[in-house]
Protein backbone atom coordinates (compact mmCIF):
# COMPACT_ATOMS: atom_id res chain seq x y z
CA UNK A 1 0.00 0.00 0.00
CA UNK A 2 1.50 3.33 -0.23
CA UNK A 3 0.56 5.55 2.58
CA UNK A 4 0.32 2.29 5.07
CA UNK A 5 2.33 0.67 7.04
CA UNK A 6 0.61 -2.91 7.23
CA UNK A 7 -2.60 -3.50 4.83
CA UNK A 8 -4.39 -4.20 7.55
CA UNK A 9 -4.52 -0.54 8.82
CA UNK A 10 -6.92 0.03 5.94
CA UNK A 11 -9.89 -1.41 8.10
CA UNK A 12 -9.92 2.12 9.52
CA UNK A 13 -10.25 4.28 6.29
CA UNK A 14 -8.79 6.97 9.15
CA UNK A 15 -5.16 5.50 8.68
CA UNK A 16 -4.58 5.34 5.42
CA UNK A 17 -6.10 9.33 5.15
CA UNK A 18 -3.88 10.59 7.68
CA UNK A 19 -0.92 8.87 6.50
CA UNK A 20 -1.76 10.93 3.58
CA UNK A 21 -2.25 14.14 5.39
CA UNK A 22 1.20 13.39 7.32
CA UNK A 23 3.07 13.15 3.68
CA UNK A 24 1.42 16.56 2.30
CA UNK A 25 2.02 18.22 5.76
CA UNK A 26 5.93 17.17 5.27
CA UNK A 27 6.02 18.09 1.52
CA UNK A 28 3.21 20.62 0.74
CA UNK A 29 2.50 24.59 2.25
CA UNK A 30 1.06 24.36 5.83
CA UNK A 31 -2.32 24.72 4.86
CA UNK A 32 -2.89 22.26 2.70
CA UNK A 33 -3.61 19.28 5.16
CA UNK A 34 -6.62 21.51 6.48
CA UNK A 35 -7.51 21.95 2.97
CA UNK A 36 -7.21 18.53 1.95
CA UNK A 37 -8.51 17.11 5.42
CA UNK A 38 -11.85 18.89 5.01
CA UNK A 39 -12.19 18.15 1.22
CA UNK A 40 -11.70 14.28 1.84
CA UNK A 41 -14.34 14.23 4.47
CA UNK A 42 -16.76 16.39 2.53
CA UNK A 43 -16.50 13.81 -0.04
CA UNK A 44 -16.56 10.87 2.14
CA UNK A 45 -19.68 12.10 3.80
CA UNK A 46 -21.99 12.92 0.63
CA UNK A 47 -20.29 9.32 -1.02
CA UNK A 48 -21.74 8.03 1.99
CA UNK A 49 -25.05 9.60 2.13
CA UNK A 50 -26.21 9.78 -1.49
CA UNK A 51 -25.68 5.95 -2.18
CA UNK A 52 -27.15 4.77 1.10
CA UNK A 53 -29.72 7.10 0.63
CA UNK A 54 -30.80 5.69 -3.30
CA UNK A 55 -30.50 1.90 -0.91
CA UNK A 56 -32.78 2.69 1.41
CA UNK A 57 -35.55 4.64 -0.18
CA UNK A 58 -36.31 1.32 -2.54
CA UNK A 59 -35.64 -0.47 0.78
CA UNK A 60 -38.20 1.74 2.66
CA UNK A 61 -40.63 1.66 -0.38
CA UNK A 62 -40.51 -2.11 -0.18
CA UNK A 63 -40.73 -3.07 3.61
CA UNK A 64 -43.74 -0.48 3.79
CA UNK A 65 -45.26 -2.34 1.31
CA UNK A 66 -44.56 -5.87 3.20
CA UNK A 67 -46.19 -4.04 6.44
CA UNK A 68 -49.07 -3.21 4.44
CA UNK A 69 -49.76 -6.14 2.69
CA UNK A 70 -49.64 -4.87 -1.22
CA UNK A 71 -45.93 -5.52 -3.10
CA UNK A 72 -44.26 -2.22 -2.84
CA UNK A 73 -42.20 -1.28 -6.62
CA UNK A 74 -41.15 -4.87 -8.15
CA UNK A 75 -41.11 -3.17 -12.36
CA UNK A 76 -37.66 -1.68 -12.50
CA UNK A 77 -35.23 -4.37 -12.69
CA UNK A 78 -35.09 -7.28 -10.00
CA UNK A 79 -37.41 -6.41 -6.93
CA UNK A 80 -37.48 -3.04 -8.31
CA UNK A 81 -34.11 -1.85 -7.49
CA UNK A 82 -33.59 0.58 -10.10
CA UNK A 83 -36.69 2.45 -8.78
CA UNK A 84 -35.03 5.05 -6.94
CA UNK A 85 -32.91 5.77 -10.31
CA UNK A 86 -35.89 5.84 -12.29
CA UNK A 87 -37.90 8.36 -9.78
CA UNK A 88 -34.45 10.24 -9.55
CA UNK A 89 -34.52 11.07 -13.32
CA UNK A 90 -38.80 11.74 -13.51
CA UNK A 91 -38.14 13.86 -10.39
CA UNK A 92 -34.91 15.45 -12.69
CA UNK A 93 -36.76 15.68 -15.99
CA UNK A 94 -40.26 16.99 -14.87
CA UNK A 95 -41.20 20.90 -14.83
CA UNK A 96 -40.22 22.69 -11.48
CA UNK A 97 -42.95 24.82 -11.27
CA UNK A 98 -42.63 28.19 -9.66
CA UNK A 99 -46.49 29.47 -8.98
CA UNK A 100 -47.21 33.57 -9.15
CA UNK A 101 -46.75 35.90 -5.89
CA UNK A 102 -44.09 33.76 -4.69
CA UNK A 103 -41.29 35.14 -2.43
CA UNK A 104 -38.54 33.99 -4.82
CA UNK A 105 -35.44 34.27 -2.99
CA UNK A 106 -36.79 32.53 0.12
CA UNK A 107 -38.61 30.06 -1.60
CA UNK A 108 -35.43 28.73 -4.23
CA UNK A 109 -33.41 28.59 -1.63
CA UNK A 110 -34.85 26.22 0.80
CA UNK A 111 -34.91 23.30 -1.15
CA UNK A 112 -31.06 23.90 -0.91
CA UNK A 113 -30.48 24.65 2.23
CA UNK A 114 -32.24 21.84 3.31
CA UNK A 115 -29.51 19.36 2.87
CA UNK A 116 -27.16 21.53 5.15
CA UNK A 117 -28.27 20.77 8.91
CA UNK A 118 -28.02 16.50 8.01
CA UNK A 119 -24.35 16.48 6.19
CA UNK A 120 -23.52 19.35 9.00
CA UNK A 121 -24.35 16.38 11.76
CA UNK A 122 -22.38 14.08 10.33
CA UNK A 123 -19.20 16.18 10.47
CA UNK A 124 -18.89 15.03 14.40
CA UNK A 125 -19.72 11.72 13.85
CA UNK A 126 -17.38 8.86 14.55
CA UNK A 127 -17.67 6.50 11.89
CA UNK A 128 -14.20 4.33 13.29
CA UNK A 129 -11.90 5.00 15.55
CA UNK A 130 -10.14 7.66 13.58
CA UNK A 131 -12.78 8.42 11.54
CA UNK A 132 -14.27 11.68 12.11
CA UNK A 133 -14.11 14.90 10.20
CA UNK A 134 -14.03 17.38 13.12
CA UNK A 135 -14.05 15.95 16.74
CA UNK A 136 -15.29 18.51 18.44
CA UNK A 137 -15.50 18.61 22.46
CA UNK A 138 -18.15 20.53 22.02
CA UNK A 139 -19.59 18.02 19.53
CA UNK A 140 -23.41 17.03 21.49
CA UNK A 141 -24.68 20.57 22.28
CA UNK A 142 -23.03 21.07 18.21
CA UNK A 143 -25.94 18.36 17.47
CA UNK A 144 -28.75 20.14 19.32
CA UNK A 145 -27.96 23.32 17.81
CA UNK A 146 -27.79 21.96 13.96
CA UNK A 147 -31.10 19.87 14.83
CA UNK A 148 -32.22 23.36 15.95
CA UNK A 149 -31.77 24.50 12.22
CA UNK A 150 -33.84 22.14 10.14
CA UNK A 151 -37.08 24.23 11.25
CA UNK A 152 -36.35 27.37 9.75
CA UNK A 153 -35.59 26.20 6.69
CA UNK A 154 -38.80 23.87 6.38
CA UNK A 155 -40.55 27.44 7.75
CA UNK A 156 -38.62 29.28 5.10
CA UNK A 157 -40.44 26.47 2.64
CA UNK A 158 -43.85 26.67 4.03
CA UNK A 159 -44.04 30.75 3.95
CA UNK A 160 -42.72 31.45 0.68
CA UNK A 161 -44.73 29.14 -0.86
CA UNK A 162 -48.05 31.45 -0.32
CA UNK A 163 -50.43 28.59 -0.07
CA UNK A 164 -52.55 28.32 3.52
CA UNK A 165 -51.58 24.26 2.92
CA UNK A 166 -48.00 25.38 3.31
CA UNK A 167 -48.15 27.86 5.74
CA UNK A 168 -50.16 25.59 8.25
CA UNK A 169 -47.79 23.24 7.66
CA UNK A 170 -44.82 25.71 8.60
CA UNK A 171 -46.55 26.70 11.82
CA UNK A 172 -46.95 23.03 12.57
CA UNK A 173 -43.78 22.50 11.60
CA UNK A 174 -42.54 25.19 14.24
CA UNK A 175 -44.58 24.77 17.20
CA UNK A 176 -43.66 21.21 16.91
CA UNK A 177 -40.15 21.76 17.03
CA UNK A 178 -40.50 24.27 19.82
CA UNK A 179 -42.07 21.16 22.19
CA UNK A 180 -40.06 19.03 21.21
CA UNK A 181 -36.51 20.43 21.48
CA UNK A 182 -36.55 20.60 25.15
CA UNK A 183 -36.85 16.37 25.30
CA UNK A 184 -34.25 16.14 22.93
CA UNK A 185 -31.60 18.39 24.41
CA UNK A 186 -32.31 16.71 27.72
CA UNK A 187 -31.99 13.59 26.71
CA UNK A 188 -28.77 14.63 25.37
CA UNK A 189 -27.68 15.53 28.87
CA UNK A 190 -28.48 12.16 30.54
CA UNK A 191 -25.60 10.45 28.02
CA UNK A 192 -23.14 13.57 29.12
CA UNK A 193 -24.08 13.08 32.93
CA UNK A 194 -23.14 9.78 32.91
CA UNK A 195 -19.98 9.98 30.07
CA UNK A 196 -18.39 13.19 31.45
CA UNK A 197 -17.58 14.71 28.28
CA UNK A 198 -19.55 16.05 24.94
CA UNK A 199 -17.15 14.69 22.13
CA UNK A 200 -19.32 12.25 20.22
CA UNK A 201 -15.37 10.18 20.09
CA UNK A 202 -15.37 10.54 23.47
CA UNK A 203 -18.49 9.38 23.96
CA UNK A 204 -18.17 6.15 22.37
CA UNK A 205 -14.62 5.87 23.51
CA UNK A 206 -16.24 5.73 27.16
CA UNK A 207 -18.41 2.82 26.08
CA UNK A 208 -15.45 1.41 25.21
CA UNK A 209 -13.91 1.04 28.22
CA UNK A 210 -16.44 0.13 30.36
CA UNK A 211 -17.74 -2.47 28.13
CA UNK A 212 -21.16 -1.32 28.38
CA UNK A 213 -23.62 0.49 25.71
CA UNK A 214 -25.41 3.34 26.99
CA UNK A 215 -28.31 2.34 26.04
CA UNK A 216 -28.58 0.04 29.36
CA UNK A 217 -27.86 3.34 31.26
CA UNK A 218 -30.25 5.56 29.81
CA UNK A 219 -32.67 3.08 27.86
CA UNK A 220 -35.44 5.87 28.59
CA UNK A 221 -33.15 8.65 27.10
CA UNK A 222 -33.13 6.62 24.20
CA UNK A 223 -36.64 5.93 23.65
CA UNK A 224 -37.38 9.69 24.12
CA UNK A 225 -34.89 10.65 22.21
CA UNK A 226 -35.83 8.29 19.30
CA UNK A 227 -39.19 9.97 19.12
CA UNK A 228 -38.24 13.55 19.88
CA UNK A 229 -35.86 12.92 16.38
CA UNK A 230 -38.64 11.51 14.71
CA UNK A 231 -40.55 14.45 14.73
CA UNK A 232 -37.72 16.85 14.16
CA UNK A 233 -36.76 14.97 11.04
CA UNK A 234 -40.54 15.16 9.71
CA UNK A 235 -41.00 11.37 9.68
CA UNK A 236 -44.94 9.82 10.16
CA UNK A 237 -46.33 8.90 11.91
CA UNK A 238 -45.09 12.73 13.42
CA UNK A 239 -44.72 13.67 10.17
CA UNK A 240 -48.08 16.16 11.01
CA UNK A 241 -46.18 19.10 8.58
CA UNK A 242 -46.59 17.43 5.82
CA UNK A 243 -49.64 15.46 6.49
CA UNK A 244 -50.73 14.25 3.15
CA UNK A 245 -54.49 13.56 4.99
CA UNK A 246 -54.76 16.94 6.07
CA UNK A 247 -53.15 19.62 4.40
CA UNK A 248 -52.07 18.13 0.83
CA UNK A 249 -48.05 18.16 1.73
CA UNK A 250 -48.01 20.73 4.03
CA UNK A 251 -44.58 23.15 3.82
CA UNK A 252 -43.53 21.29 0.02
CA UNK A 253 -47.13 21.79 -1.26
CA UNK A 254 -46.16 24.14 -3.55
CA UNK A 255 -42.64 22.17 -4.67
CA UNK A 256 -42.91 20.05 -8.01
CA UNK A 257 -39.60 18.14 -9.54
CA UNK A 258 -36.59 18.08 -7.91
CA UNK A 259 -37.46 20.97 -5.58
CA UNK A 260 -39.44 18.26 -4.09
CA UNK A 261 -37.03 16.05 -4.40
CA UNK A 262 -34.60 17.57 -2.77
CA UNK A 263 -36.85 18.18 0.37
CA UNK A 264 -37.64 14.13 -0.04
CA UNK A 265 -33.26 13.36 -0.08
CA UNK A 266 -33.25 16.30 2.78
CA UNK A 267 -35.57 14.34 4.91
CA UNK A 268 -33.50 11.30 4.79
CA UNK A 269 -30.16 12.66 5.21
CA UNK A 270 -31.71 14.25 8.74
CA UNK A 271 -32.91 10.48 9.14
CA UNK A 272 -29.39 8.84 8.73
CA UNK A 273 -27.58 11.43 10.78
CA UNK A 274 -30.15 11.17 13.70
CA UNK A 275 -29.67 7.21 13.45
CA UNK A 276 -26.09 7.99 13.10
CA UNK A 277 -26.34 10.12 16.60
CA UNK A 278 -27.85 8.02 18.42
CA UNK A 279 -25.53 4.73 17.31
CA UNK A 280 -22.71 6.53 18.31
CA UNK A 281 -24.80 8.30 21.74
CA UNK A 282 -26.61 4.95 22.68
CA UNK A 283 -25.01 1.64 21.10
CA UNK A 284 -21.65 1.71 21.53
CA UNK A 285 -20.57 3.20 17.58
CA UNK A 286 -17.78 1.23 16.14
CA UNK A 287 -17.73 -0.82 19.11
CA UNK A 288 -19.29 -4.44 19.65
CA UNK A 289 -17.70 -6.18 22.53
CA UNK A 290 -14.45 -7.22 20.46
CA UNK A 291 -15.77 -7.71 17.36
CA UNK A 292 -14.10 -4.90 16.53
CA UNK A 293 -10.88 -6.53 15.90
CA UNK A 294 -11.94 -7.98 13.49
CA UNK A 295 -14.15 -6.64 11.30
CA UNK A 296 -13.58 -2.52 10.34
CA UNK A 297 -15.25 -0.46 12.47
CA UNK A 298 -17.33 1.91 10.29
CA UNK A 299 -18.92 -1.58 9.18
CA UNK A 300 -20.52 -2.82 12.31
CA UNK A 301 -21.52 1.38 12.77
CA UNK A 302 -22.83 1.23 9.58
CA UNK A 303 -24.81 -1.98 10.64
CA UNK A 304 -25.95 -0.22 13.71
CA UNK A 305 -27.23 2.82 11.43
CA UNK A 306 -29.34 0.86 9.04
CA UNK A 307 -30.60 -1.27 11.61
CA UNK A 308 -32.10 1.89 13.55
CA UNK A 309 -33.24 3.30 10.63
CA UNK A 310 -35.23 0.10 10.05
CA UNK A 311 -37.09 1.39 13.32
CA UNK A 312 -37.80 4.76 11.71
CA UNK A 313 -39.05 2.91 8.09
CA UNK A 314 -41.25 0.15 10.95
CA UNK A 315 -42.74 2.74 12.81
CA UNK A 316 -43.57 4.37 9.10
CA UNK A 317 -45.77 1.61 8.52
CA UNK A 318 -47.36 0.42 11.40
CA UNK A 319 -48.89 3.34 13.52
CA UNK A 320 -51.18 5.90 12.35
CA UNK A 321 -50.52 9.43 12.29
CA UNK A 322 -51.15 11.75 15.51
CA UNK A 323 -53.24 14.52 15.70
CA UNK A 324 -51.21 18.13 16.03
CA UNK A 325 -52.75 18.75 19.13
CA UNK A 326 -51.96 15.01 20.88
CA UNK A 327 -48.37 15.64 19.47
CA UNK A 328 -48.10 18.59 21.49
CA UNK A 329 -49.53 17.25 24.85
CA UNK A 330 -47.48 14.13 24.66
CA UNK A 331 -44.22 16.28 24.35
CA UNK A 332 -45.18 18.66 27.27
CA UNK A 333 -47.44 16.05 29.45
CA UNK A 334 -45.62 13.20 28.79
CA UNK A 335 -41.89 13.43 28.00
CA UNK A 336 -40.81 16.73 29.40
CA UNK A 337 -41.00 15.20 32.54
CA UNK A 338 -39.73 11.65 32.29
CA UNK A 339 -36.84 13.55 30.43
CA UNK A 340 -36.34 15.39 34.04
CA UNK A 341 -36.77 12.27 36.27
CA UNK A 342 -34.36 10.76 33.72
CA UNK A 343 -31.71 13.77 34.18
CA UNK A 344 -32.01 13.52 38.09
CA UNK A 345 -31.65 9.56 38.31
CA UNK A 346 -28.65 9.28 36.08
CA UNK A 347 -27.28 12.24 38.04
CA UNK A 348 -27.23 10.63 41.45
CA UNK A 349 -26.06 6.99 40.31
CA UNK A 350 -22.67 9.11 38.87
CA UNK A 351 -22.76 10.73 42.35
CA UNK A 352 -23.19 7.28 44.03
CA UNK A 353 -20.76 5.96 41.74
CA UNK A 354 -18.14 8.96 41.71
CA UNK A 355 -18.31 9.81 45.34
CA UNK A 356 -17.60 6.21 47.49
CA UNK A 357 -15.12 5.36 44.58
CA UNK A 358 -17.36 2.13 43.82
CA UNK A 359 -15.99 -0.42 41.24
CA UNK A 360 -17.24 0.06 37.33
CA UNK A 361 -17.67 -3.49 37.08
CA UNK A 362 -20.51 -3.90 40.08
CA UNK A 363 -22.00 -0.49 39.59
CA UNK A 364 -22.84 -0.23 35.89
CA UNK A 365 -24.61 -3.43 35.76
CA UNK A 366 -27.27 -2.74 38.80
CA UNK A 367 -27.50 0.87 37.37
CA UNK A 368 -28.58 -0.70 34.33
CA UNK A 369 -31.24 -3.26 35.81
CA UNK A 370 -32.44 -0.40 37.84
CA UNK A 371 -32.68 1.99 35.01
CA UNK A 372 -34.38 -0.62 32.56
CA UNK A 373 -36.72 -1.39 35.51
CA UNK A 374 -37.41 2.61 36.13
CA UNK A 375 -37.89 3.16 32.46
CA UNK A 376 -40.60 0.64 31.89
CA UNK A 377 -42.25 1.39 35.09
CA UNK A 378 -41.99 5.15 34.96
CA UNK A 379 -43.20 5.25 31.40
CA UNK A 380 -46.19 3.31 32.20
CA UNK A 381 -46.88 4.85 35.68
CA UNK A 382 -46.74 8.38 34.56
CA UNK A 383 -49.27 7.24 31.56
CA UNK A 384 -51.69 5.58 33.58
CA UNK A 385 -51.36 8.91 35.99
CA UNK A 386 -52.66 10.94 32.69
CA UNK A 387 -55.45 8.71 32.25
CA UNK A 388 -54.27 7.22 28.75
CA UNK A 389 -53.50 3.76 29.13
CA UNK A 390 -56.69 2.31 30.51
CA UNK A 391 -56.41 -1.62 30.07
CA UNK A 392 -59.99 -2.18 30.71
CA UNK A 393 -60.59 -0.16 27.11
CA UNK A 394 -57.53 -1.99 25.72
CA UNK A 395 -58.66 -5.26 23.63
CA UNK A 396 -56.09 -7.79 24.60
CA UNK A 397 -55.10 -8.83 21.64
CA UNK A 398 -54.86 -7.05 18.07
CA UNK A 399 -57.87 -7.54 16.02
CA UNK A 400 -58.33 -8.18 12.27
CA UNK A 401 -60.61 -6.21 9.98
CA UNK A 402 -62.67 -9.00 9.52
CA UNK A 403 -63.74 -9.71 12.82
CA UNK A 404 -64.89 -6.00 13.29
CA UNK A 405 -67.15 -6.92 10.68
CA UNK A 406 -65.71 -4.77 8.20
CA UNK A 407 -65.49 -5.32 4.18
CA UNK A 408 -62.29 -6.30 2.45
CA UNK A 409 -61.86 -6.31 -1.02
CA UNK A 410 -65.80 -5.99 -1.50
CA UNK A 411 -66.27 -9.07 -0.25
CA UNK A 412 -68.34 -9.51 2.79
CA UNK A 413 -67.23 -11.49 6.20
CA UNK B 1 -4.94 35.54 14.76
CA UNK B 2 -1.25 36.02 12.74
CA UNK B 3 -1.84 32.83 10.24
CA UNK B 4 -3.49 33.81 7.23
CA UNK B 5 -6.25 31.53 7.59
CA UNK B 6 -7.80 32.85 10.99
CA UNK B 7 -7.35 36.34 9.36
CA UNK B 8 -9.60 35.47 6.19
CA UNK B 9 -12.35 33.77 8.11
CA UNK B 10 -12.33 36.60 10.17
CA UNK B 11 -13.02 38.96 7.74
CA UNK B 12 -15.24 36.72 5.62
CA UNK B 13 -17.31 36.43 8.83
CA UNK B 14 -16.86 40.34 9.62
CA UNK B 15 -18.61 40.87 6.12
CA UNK B 16 -21.54 38.38 6.65
CA UNK B 17 -22.32 39.20 10.03
CA UNK B 18 -22.90 43.37 9.45
CA UNK B 19 -24.16 42.73 5.89
CA UNK B 20 -27.04 41.12 7.34
CA UNK B 21 -27.64 42.98 10.47
CA UNK B 22 -27.82 45.86 8.25
CA UNK B 23 -30.13 43.87 5.95
CA UNK B 24 -32.08 43.41 9.17
CA UNK B 25 -32.56 47.24 9.33
CA UNK B 26 -32.99 48.20 5.57
CA UNK B 27 -35.11 45.24 4.00
CA UNK B 28 -38.93 46.15 3.58
CA UNK B 29 -39.96 42.32 3.45
CA UNK B 30 -40.05 40.93 7.44
CA UNK B 31 -39.51 38.08 6.68
CA UNK B 32 -36.23 38.93 4.83
CA UNK B 33 -35.64 40.68 7.90
CA UNK B 34 -35.76 37.59 10.24
CA UNK B 35 -33.58 35.39 7.99
CA UNK B 36 -31.37 38.27 7.66
CA UNK B 37 -31.11 38.17 11.92
CA UNK B 38 -30.20 34.59 11.34
CA UNK B 39 -27.57 34.56 9.19
CA UNK B 40 -26.08 37.56 11.82
CA UNK B 41 -26.37 35.38 14.24
CA UNK B 42 -24.51 32.20 12.91
CA UNK B 43 -21.80 35.03 11.74
CA UNK B 44 -21.44 35.88 15.37
CA UNK B 45 -21.14 32.15 16.19
CA UNK B 46 -18.43 32.18 13.60
CA UNK B 47 -16.52 34.80 15.23
CA UNK B 48 -16.89 33.05 18.37
CA UNK B 49 -15.15 30.18 16.65
CA UNK B 50 -12.31 32.38 15.58
CA UNK B 51 -11.70 33.04 18.96
CA UNK B 52 -11.70 29.19 20.17
CA UNK B 53 -14.51 30.03 22.08
CA UNK B 54 -16.23 26.67 20.67
CA UNK B 55 -18.91 26.36 23.76
CA UNK B 56 -20.40 30.10 23.31
CA UNK B 57 -20.36 29.21 19.57
CA UNK B 58 -22.65 26.48 19.69
CA UNK B 59 -24.53 27.77 22.53
CA UNK B 60 -25.01 31.03 19.95
CA UNK B 61 -26.49 29.15 17.19
CA UNK B 62 -28.33 26.65 19.61
CA UNK B 63 -30.35 29.77 21.32
CA UNK B 64 -29.90 32.47 18.85
CA UNK B 65 -30.19 30.64 15.42
CA UNK B 66 -32.13 27.93 16.99
CA UNK B 67 -34.51 29.08 19.69
CA UNK B 68 -35.16 32.94 19.30
CA UNK B 69 -35.45 33.31 15.98
CA UNK B 70 -38.05 30.48 15.86
CA UNK B 71 -39.75 32.25 18.85
CA UNK B 72 -39.51 35.58 16.46
CA UNK B 73 -40.78 33.90 13.53
CA UNK B 74 -43.63 32.44 15.60
CA UNK B 75 -44.94 35.68 16.66
CA UNK B 76 -44.82 36.86 13.21
CA UNK B 77 -47.17 33.74 12.04
CA UNK B 78 -49.83 34.57 14.74
CA UNK B 79 -49.59 38.43 14.55
CA UNK B 80 -52.66 39.21 13.38
CA UNK B 81 -51.63 41.95 10.32
CA UNK B 82 -52.65 41.98 7.05
CA UNK B 83 -49.73 44.02 5.92
CA UNK B 84 -46.33 42.21 7.64
CA UNK B 85 -43.26 44.62 6.15
CA UNK B 86 -40.19 45.80 8.11
CA UNK B 87 -41.79 49.60 8.16
CA UNK B 88 -41.00 51.93 10.65
CA UNK B 89 -42.09 52.46 13.73
CA UNK B 90 -42.10 54.93 16.75
CA UNK B 91 -39.91 52.76 18.36
CA UNK B 92 -36.43 54.35 16.29
CA UNK B 93 -35.54 56.77 18.86
CA UNK B 94 -35.19 53.99 21.40
CA UNK B 95 -33.57 51.65 19.35
CA UNK B 96 -31.08 53.95 18.50
CA UNK B 97 -30.26 55.01 21.55
CA UNK B 98 -29.98 51.43 22.94
CA UNK B 99 -28.00 50.38 19.92
CA UNK B 100 -25.68 53.28 20.76
CA UNK B 101 -25.40 52.04 24.62
CA UNK B 102 -24.53 48.35 23.75
CA UNK B 103 -21.80 49.43 21.03
CA UNK B 104 -20.45 51.74 23.48
CA UNK B 105 -20.52 48.85 26.47
CA UNK B 106 -18.43 46.38 23.23
CA UNK B 107 -16.30 49.17 22.46
CA UNK B 108 -15.63 49.72 26.37
CA UNK B 109 -15.31 45.97 27.24
CA UNK B 110 -13.08 45.47 24.20
CA UNK B 111 -10.83 48.54 24.69
CA UNK B 112 -10.34 47.39 28.82
CA UNK B 113 -9.39 43.80 27.61
CA UNK B 114 -5.66 42.65 27.33
CA UNK B 115 -5.75 41.15 23.77
CA UNK B 116 -2.22 40.32 24.49
CA UNK B 117 -1.94 36.46 24.68
CA UNK B 118 1.39 36.49 25.93
CA UNK B 119 0.65 38.37 29.14
CA UNK B 120 -3.05 37.39 30.13
CA UNK B 121 -2.94 33.59 28.76
CA UNK B 122 -5.92 32.07 27.03
CA UNK B 123 -9.38 32.69 27.63
CA UNK B 124 -11.05 29.69 29.90
CA UNK B 125 -13.92 29.12 27.36
CA UNK B 126 -14.14 25.55 27.78
CA UNK B 127 -17.68 24.19 28.50
CA UNK B 128 -16.21 22.91 32.13
CA UNK B 129 -14.64 26.65 32.95
CA UNK B 130 -18.22 28.57 31.76
CA UNK B 131 -19.88 25.39 34.17
CA UNK B 132 -17.44 26.30 37.20
CA UNK B 133 -18.01 29.70 36.61
CA UNK B 134 -21.66 29.72 36.70
CA UNK B 135 -22.30 27.68 39.53
CA UNK B 136 -19.33 29.02 41.73
CA UNK B 137 -18.36 32.95 41.10
CA UNK B 138 -21.68 33.85 39.46
CA UNK B 139 -24.40 31.72 40.89
CA UNK B 140 -26.84 34.39 41.75
CA UNK B 141 -27.15 36.08 38.50
CA UNK B 142 -27.55 32.68 37.23
CA UNK B 143 -30.04 32.03 39.71
CA UNK B 144 -32.03 35.23 39.34
CA UNK B 145 -32.19 34.38 35.72
CA UNK B 146 -33.73 31.83 36.21
CA UNK B 147 -36.15 32.68 38.50
CA UNK B 148 -37.07 35.55 36.18
CA UNK B 149 -37.88 32.68 33.56
CA UNK B 150 -39.52 30.83 35.97
CA UNK B 151 -41.88 33.88 36.49
CA UNK B 152 -42.19 34.54 32.73
CA UNK B 153 -42.82 31.17 32.39
CA UNK B 154 -45.72 31.07 34.88
CA UNK B 155 -47.51 34.59 34.47
CA UNK B 156 -47.59 33.56 30.55
CA UNK B 157 -49.50 30.53 31.53
CA UNK B 158 -52.03 32.60 34.63
CA UNK B 159 -52.34 35.06 31.46
CA UNK B 160 -54.15 32.30 28.94
CA UNK B 161 -55.55 29.86 31.33
CA UNK B 162 -59.24 30.04 30.35
CA UNK B 163 -60.95 28.92 33.87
Amino acid sequence: MLFLAHWWDLRDLGNPVAQFLEVLNDHGPGWLPYVASALIGCVAIVLFLVPSQMVIVWAERRLIGRIQARRGPNRTGPWGIFQTIADTVKLLAKEAITTRHVDRWVFWLAPILIFIPGILVFAVVPFGEGMVLADLNVGVLFLAAVGSVNVIIVFMAGWSSNNKYALLGAMREVSMLISYEIPQVLTLLGVVIFTNTMSLSGVVHWQDHYNTWLIFLQPLALVIYFISASVEINRSPTDIAEAESEIVAGYHTEYSGIKFGFFYAGEYFAGFAIAAVMTALYLGGWTFWGLEEWVPGWMIFLGKLYLLFWLFIWARGTLPRLRADQLMAFSWKFLLPLTLVNIFVGGLEVLLWQENDLSAGVVLPVFAVVNVALAVGLSVAWARFLGHARPDLRPRRALLVKELGAIVYGQEF
Amino acid sequence: MDDTGTVVAFWILTIVTLGSALSVVIVRNLLHAVLSLILSFVGVAGLYITLSADFVAVAQVLIYAGAISVLILFAMMLTPRTARDNAETFLQGPALMLAGLTAATIAGVAAATDWSEATRGPFATTAEAIGEALLNRYVLPFEIASVVLLVAMVGAIVLVRED
